[in-house]
């Protein structure tokens, strides 16, 4: 049983260090700004929270899991207000878009 | 059969190695990155990073207090984030020409190469009926 919990627990360990290393290269390869956006804050995010479920799984006390799944709430919440705030203002300021890039419905409504 | 705090460490190492890999990426991000958006995203990816490096060590070591660290390290991150987000938005583009880093993708510039050719043809064609 201990051995099962220790597997999901590196389960756990692996899949969240190997989120953050996609979220990596995503942030090198993806083109503009606005593309990088999405590696940066949906792939690194999911890393750290898995590695921090981790933590809570591996403690096997029902306070760090609970601090644990806080912390991870606390980053789903925050991550998508962070990105957008500074999409919309490096968009609002003049940031351009890939040449990739087909539509840019900010830009058609006038701003 | 491994032993489950055998299993635990060899995962944490693995972890360690991986997340060593993904923070100097980042930083080549954070240095080469053309325009002062790119930067800012970099540093806040590099928070997360941070923070997964500390969940790792907080297993490897089993002391739980690091998962407090890890928030209020994670709280600082996003009021870093939003304050300059703010700055972006009060300073503009000043003294640097954001230019896209990377080339138009192949196979869009085929696409766009075969279109024009296409094109020509049918003018072509228009102009000799």
């Amino acid at each position: 049983m201990s051995v099962v919990f220790a597997l999901f627990t590196a389960l756990l360990i692996v899949g969240g260090s190997l989120f953050a290393l996609v979220a990596a290269i995503g942030i090198n390869r993806l083109p503009d700004l606005y593309t990088r956006m999405h590696a940066a804050s949906k792939a690194g995010t999911v890393g750290s929270g898995l590695l921090l479920v981790a933590v809570g799984f591996h403690a096997g006390d029902i306070a760090t899991l609970s601090r644990a799944l806080a912390g991870f709430f606390f980053f789903i919440l925050t991550a998508p207000v962070s990105a957008h705030l500074l999409a919309k203002a490096a968009h609002q300021v003049g940031y351009p878009l890939s040449r990739v890039s087909v539509l840019d419905d900010l830009k058609k409504s006038g701003e | 059969m491994m032993s489950s705090e055998a299993i635990i460490l060899a995962a944490s190492n693995f972890a360690l190695v991986v997340l060593g890999v993904s923070f100097i990426l980042t930083v080549f991000r954070v240095v080469r990155g053309p325009t002062l958006p790119d930067r800012v995203l970099a540093l806040d990816m590099l928070v997360g990073i941070a923070i997964g490096f500390i969940a790792v060590i907080a297993i490897k070591t089993s002391y739980t207090l690091y998962i407090d660290i890890a928030i209020s390290l994670g709280l600082v991150g996003f009021l870093t984030t939003v304050a300059f987000a703010r700055f972006i938005l009060a300073r503009g583009v000043v003294g640097e020409k954001p230019k896209e880093d990377r080339p138009v993708l192949r196979p869009e510039k085929e696409k766009a190469a075969k279109a024009k050719a296409r094109a020509k043809t049918q003018t072509g064609k228009g102009a000799r009926a």
